[in-house]
C-alpha cells in the first residue's frame, strides 16, 4: 500500500515537474510548480518528516510560489503565451540534461547503500526545537543566528534593489 | 515506506534535478528560470531527508540541512524577484536574452 | 673660512640658483631673477678668488711644488675593489686657474646679459640655464675622477644645447642646437670608449691614481698597456689617449669636428662669449692638460697626433675666418684657431726640464684668451645690439656711436694679434717659442697663422668701427647706444683691464707640467717674428679696410676659386651632409628603416593580428547570455565528473 502510494506520488511529481518546465504559459507553470511542491510534501510525510512537510507547504507553497505568482502578474499579461525559442537551444539543454541524468543514475545504480539498523529518533517538533536552539555539541543555535542575519540582509537587499533610484523618478 | 528502496527515492530526486536543469537552460523567461531553481533545490531537499531517513535515522542532521535550505531559498527568491522587477523596469522585459549588456 | 665649506658653496650655489630659477620661472620678475643669478655668481667669483689665493699662496705648495689636493672626495658608485666612481673636488694649478676663469667670465656675462637680454620672453630661464652651465663647468674642472668629468662633460653639453637653442622658435637655432649636441655627443662616444680603455688598463678611474700608474714607464700597468695588442701601429694606451682626445676635440671644435661651433653662434651673444669662446670649448684643452703626464711620458705618439691636429686646425680656421662676413662667425673661427693654438702647444710640449714650456704656455694662452675673446664677443654683442644685424655690410663707422665698445674692442684686438705689452703677446710668444724648440714645421704654421689672426681681427675691427658710415638707418634715431647700457659697459671695461693685464702674471710660477714653479723664458729673438708678422697683418687690414676701397676686392678676386672655397668653409659642412644624408641615410638608414618597417613591424603586427583574429573568432562565446555561460559550466562539470569517476577511478 505504502509502496504503491510512493510510486504514484513519484509519478505525479515527475509529471508535474516536467509540465512545469515544458509549459508555454508561465502562469500554468507556476501552478504546476505549486502542485509538484505539494506532492513533494507528501513524500516527506511518507518519510515520517511531518514537520518538514508542514514547512514545505507553509514556506514553499504558501510563500515562495505565491511570491512568484505575484511577480508573474506584475510582469505578464495573463493568458499570454511565452514566445517560443529556437529548437537548437532545447536540444542542447535537453541533451546535456539527459547526459547528466544518465551519468548520475549510472553512478547511483552501481552503488549499494546499507540501510541503518539503529533505533530511529522521532522528528517531532520538540526534538527539532531542542536541537535547533541547543548550544552544546550538535546544537544549531549558531547557524540559526547566522541564517536570521541572512534573512535580514536579504530583506534589506531586496528593498534596496527594487526601490526606484532618484534619477529614475525624474 | 521501508519497502521502497533508497535507490528509488534517489532516482526520483535526480530526475527532478535534471528536469530543473533542463528548464534552467532551455527557458528564457527569468521567472521560469527561478522556478527551475526551486525544483532543483527541492530535489536536493528530498535527497537530504532520504539519506537522513534511511541511513542515519538516529540523527536529525539532514532535516536541519533541508530546513536551512528552505530558509535560504526563501531569501534567494525574495532577492531574485527584486532583481527581476528592477530589470523589468529598466528593459521592460523579463527575457534573459534581452538583458545581455554583460558581454564583449 | 674653511676650504671644504667654501668649495661646496662654490660648486652648489650655481646649482641652487638654477633650481630656484627654473622651478619658480615666470613667478619671479625678470629683474629679481637676474639679480639672483648675478648675486650668486658674484659670490662664486669671490670664493674662487679666495680659493686661488689660498691654494697658490697658502696651503697649495710644499717645497715649491704644488700639490694635488682632494679636499672633498665621496665614493659614489663602486664597481669592484679597484674601480669606483667618486665625486669630489681636485685642486691643482690648472683646475684652480679654470675656477677663476670660469667664475669671472660667467659673472661678467651674467651682468652683461642683464641689459643684452632685457625684455626677452624667457629671461628667467636664460639665467637658470647660465647657472646650470656654470655649475656643470665648475664640476668638470674639479673632477677627481674620469667618470665624474664625463658626467659633467655631458651636463655642459646639455646646457650648451639649451642655450644655443634658446630662441627655440627660430628654425636655424634649433638646427644649430641639434648639430652642436649631435657632433659633440658623437665625439663623446670616443671619450667614453677611451675612458673604458684607460680604466681597463690602469684598473682605476681616479685621476690621481691613473696618472701615477700610467706615467711611470716601469709600472706594470704602463708596460701592459703599451706593449700589448697594437692596432694600426699604436698601442692600446696611445689609442685610449687618442680616443679621449677625440672627445676633447669634439668639445674644443678641432678639425674635423669643428663644424658645430660656427653654427652655435645662433645662441644669444653673451652665451657665445661664455660657452663658445671662454670656457666650454677649452674643456678639450683642459682634458689633455689633465692627462698630460700620461701623454708626454708614456705615449708621445698620441701627443704628436694632438700637435698636428691642433696645428692644422689653427691654420684652417684662420683661413676661413679671413673670408667670413658675419662678425660672430669670424669670432667663432678665430676661437677655433686660438684653441687649436693651445692644443698644439700642449702637443709640442714634452716631459722634463726644458721641454715643458708648451704646457705652461698652453694654459697661459687659455687664461688670456678667455678674457680677450669674451671681451671680443661681448663687444660684438654690443655692436649687434646697436645695429640689429650680424653682417659686416650693415656696419661701419661705429666708433663715434659706441666709444666704450670701440676702445675695449680695440684692446682685445691688439691682445689677440699679439701686439707687445698686451696679454696675448706674452702667451703667444711662449707658445711659439715652445713650438720653435720642438717642431719647426708647426712653428712655421703657427707663425703664419698668427699673421692671419692679426689680419682678420683688424679687418673685423676696421670694418665695424671705421670703413664708411653704414647707410642703413634702423629707425632708432638715437646717437649714443651706450648711455643706458651700464650693465653692458661694466663687463666690457673690466674684461678690457683683464685682457690687457693678464699677460703680466708670471704664469710659470703657478702652472707647469710637473707642478713645480718655473720661470717662463723670454726669448727676444723669438718674439720679433710674430710681432713683425702681426704688424704686417694689421697694416694690410688697415690699407684694405680703414676706408672704403677696392683693394680688398681685387685681392679677393685674385685668389678666385680658393677664396670661394674658404668662404664656403672648405665645404666641410657639405661633406658631412653628403656622408650623413647620402651615404649613411641611403646605405644604412634606409635598409634599416625597411627592415624595421617590414620585418620587425611585420612580426609585431603579425602576432597582433593573429591575436586579434583568434579573439575575434572566439569572442562570440562571450555572448553576455548568462544562461549560455551556465550551460558551458554544466558541460564542464559533466566532463570533469565523468573523468574523475570513470577515468581516474
Amino acid at each position: 500500500m505504502e509502496t504503491a502510494l510512493f510510486y504514484i506520488l513519484a509519478g505525479l511529481i515527475v509529471t508535474f515537474a516536467a509540465m512545469t518546465v515544458f509549459s508555454r504559459q508561465i502562469f500554468r507553470s507556476a501552478i504546476y510548480l505549486l502542485t509538484t511542491l505539494t506532492f513533494i510534501a507528501g513524500i516527506y510525510m511518507m518519510m515520517e518528516m511531518a514537520f518538514m512537510a508542514a514547512l514545505q507547504i507553509i514556506i514553499y507553497v504558501g510563500g515562495i510560489v505565491v511570491l512568484i505568482i505575484f511577480s508573474v502578474f506584475l510582469t505578464h499579461k495573463s493568458g499570454e503565451n511565452i514566445p517560443g525559442q529556437p529548437l537548437g537551444r532545447h536540444i542542447r539543454s535537453g541533451v546535456l540534461a539527459a547526459l547528466g541524468l544518465v551519468l548520475v543514475l549510472g553512478v547511483l545504480i552501481d552503488y549499494s547503500f546499507t540501510p541503518s539498523m539503529q533505533a530511529p529518533i522521532e522528528a517531532t517538533v520538540q526534538n527539532v526545537g531542542r536541537q535547533m536552539l541547543s548550544y552544546t555539541d550538535y546544537g544549531y543555535v549558531f547557524p540559526f543566528e547566522i541564517v536570521s542575519l541572512f534573512l535580514l540582509s536579504a530583506l534589506v537587499g531586496s528593498i534596496v534593489i527594487a526601490m526606484r533610484s532618484k534619477e529614475e523618478k525624474k | 515506506m521501508e519497502q521502497v528502496p533508497l535507490l528509488h527515492v534517489l532516482i526520483l530526486s535526480t530526475t527532478i534535478f535534471f528536469l530543473g536543469m533542463y528548464g534552467f537552460f532551455a527557458r528564457r523567461n527569468m521567472l521560469m528560470i527561478l522556478m527551475s531553481i526551486e525544483l532543483i533545490l527541492n530535489s536536493v531537499n528530498i535527497n537530504f531527508l532520504a539519506f537522513n531517513h534511511y541511513l542515519y535515522p538516529h540523527q536529525l542532521e539532514g532535516l536541519f540541512f533541508s530546513m536551512f535550505i528552505i530558509t535560504v531559498a526563501a531569501g534567494e527568491v525574495a532577492v531574485a524577484i527584486a532583481i527581476i522587477i528592477n530589470l523589468y523596469r529598466r528593459f521592460n522585459t523579463v527575457d534573459i536574452e534581452d538583458t545581455n549588456t554583460m558581454k564583449y | 673660512m674653511n676650504v671644504e665649506l667654501s668649495l661646496l658653496i662654490l660648486l652648489f650655489l650655481p646649482l641652487v640658483s638654477f633650481l630656484f630659477l627654473s622651478l619658480n620661472g615666470k613667478r619671479l620678475s625678470p629683474a629679481l631673477a637676474g639679480m639672483i643669478g648675478i648675486a650668486s655668481l658674484s659670490v662664486v667669483t669671490v670664493l674662487s678668488l679666495i680659493t686661488a689665493y689660498g691654494y697658490f699662496f697658502e696651503y697649495g705648495s710644499v717645497a715649491d711644488v704644488y700639490q694635488k689636493l682632494e679636499p672633498i672626495k665621496y665614493e659614489w658608485l663602486r664597481f669592484n675593489e679597484n674601480l669606483s666612481i667618486d665625486l669630489g673636488v681636485l685642486l691643482d694649478p690648472i683646475s684652480v686657474v679654470m675656477l677663476v676663469v670660469i667664475s669671472f667670465i660667467s659673472t661678467m656675462v651674467h651682468i652683461y646679459s642683464w641689459n643684452y637680454m632685457h625684455g626677452e620672453e624667457r629671461f628667467q630661464m636664460y639665467y637658470a640655464y647660465l647657472s646650470l652651465f656654470t655649475f656643470s663647468m665648475l664640476g668638470l674642472v674639479v673632477a677627481v675622477n674620469m667618470f665624474q668629468m664625463y658626467i659633467f662633460w655631458e651636463l655642459v653639453g646639455v646646457s650648451s644645447f639649451l642655450l644655443i637653442g634658446f630662441y627655440y622658435t627660430k628654425q636655424s637655432a634649433i638646427a644649430a642646437a641639434k648639430k652642436a649636441f649631435i657632433v659633440t655627443r658623437f665625439a663623446d662616444l670616443g671619450f667614453l670608449v677611451g675612458i673604458l680603455l684607460m680604466s681597463n688598463g690602469a684598473q682605476t678611474l681616479d685621476f690621481g691614481v691613473l696618472i701615477e700608474r700610467l706615467s711611470v714607464p716601469s709600472s706594470p700597468f704602463t708596460i701592459a698597456m703599451s706593449t700589448g695588442a697594437t692596432f694600426m701601429g699604436m698601442s692600446a694606451l696611445a689609442w685610449g689617449l687618442i680616443l679621449v682626445f677625440i672627445g676633447g676635440a669634439g668639445k674644443s671644435a678641432m678639425f674635423p669636428l669643428h663644424i658645430w661651433l660656427p653654427d652655435a653662434m645662433e645662441g644669444p651673444t653673451p652665451v657665445s662669449a661664455l660657452i663658445h669662446a671662454a670656457t666650454m670649448v677649452v674643456a678639450g684643452v683642459f682634458l689633455v692638460a689633465r692627462l698630460f703626464p700620461i701623454f708626454a711620458i708614456s705615449a708621445p705618439d698620441a701627443l704628436e697626433v694632438v700637435a698636428y691636429v691642433g696645428a692644422f686646425t689653427a691654420l684652417f680656421a684662420a683661413v676661413i675666418a679671413t673670408t667670413q662676413t658675419d662678425i660672430k662667425r669670424v669670432l667663432a673661427y678665430s676661437t677655433i684657431s686660438q684653441i687649436a693654438y693651445m692644443m698644439f702647444s700642449l702637443g709640442v710640449a714634452g716631459w722634463g726640464e726644458g721641454h715643458n714650456e708648451g704646457y705652461t704656455a698652453s694654459i697661459f694662452h687659455l687664461f688670456t684668451h678667455a678674457f680677450f675673446k669674451a671681451l671680443l664677443f661681448l663687444g660684438a654683442g654690443a655692436v649687434i645690439h646697436a645695429v640689429h644685424s650680424n653682417e659686416m655690410a650693415d656696419m661701419g663707422g661705429l666708433r663715434k656711436k659706441l666709444p666704450i665698445t670701440h676702445y675695449t674692442f680695440l684692446i682685445a684686438c691688439l691682445a689677440i694679434a699679439g701686439v707687445p705689452f698686451f696679454s696675448g703677446f706674452y702667451s703667444k710668444e711662449a707658445i711659439l717659442s715652445a713650438a720653435f724648440h720642438d717642431n719647426k714645421l708647426i712653428y712655421g704654421v703657427a707663425l703664419f697663422t698668427s699673421g692671419l689672426t692679426a689680419f682678420y681681427m683688424f679687418r673685423l675691427y676696421f670694418r665695424i668701427f671705421w670703413y664708411k658710415e653704414a647707410k642703413a638707418d634702423h629707425g632708432h634715431g638715437h646717437d649714443n647706444h651706450e648711455s643706458h647700457t651700464w650693465a653692458m659697459n661694466i663687463p666690457l671695461i673690466l674684461l678690457a683691464i683683464a685682457a690687457f693685464g693678464a699677460g703680466y702674471i708670471p704664469f710659470g710660477h703657478f702652472v707647469s707640467a710637473d707642478r713645480s714653479q718655473v720661470e717662463l723664458p723670454f726669448h727676444l729673438e723669438l718674439a720679433i717674428p710674430p710681432v713683425a708678422v702681426g704688424l704686417i697683418g694689421i697694416l694690410i687690414a688697415y690699407m684694405f679696410f680703414v676706408k672704403e676701397n677696392v683693394k680688398a676686392l681685387n685681392v679677393q678676386q685674385s685668389f678666385g676659386a680658393f677664396y670661394k672655397w674658404a668662404y664656403n668653409k672648405f665645404y666641410i659642412d657639405e661633406i658631412y651632409l653628403f656622408v650623413t644624408k647620402k651615404v649613411l641615410f641611403n646605405l644604412v638608414g634606409r635598409p634599416a628603416a625597411w627592415f624595421d618597417r617590414t620585418i620587425v613591424n611585420g612580426m609585431i603586427n603579425g602576432s597582433a593580428s593573429i591575436t586579434a583574429f583568434s579573439s575575434e573568432s572566439i569572442k562570440k562565446i562571450q555572448s553576455g547570455n548568462v544562461q549560455t555561460y551556465a550551460l558551458y559550466f554544466l558541460g564542464g562539470v559533466l566532463v570533469v565528473t565523468s573523468l574523475l569517476i570513470y577515468y581516474f577511478q
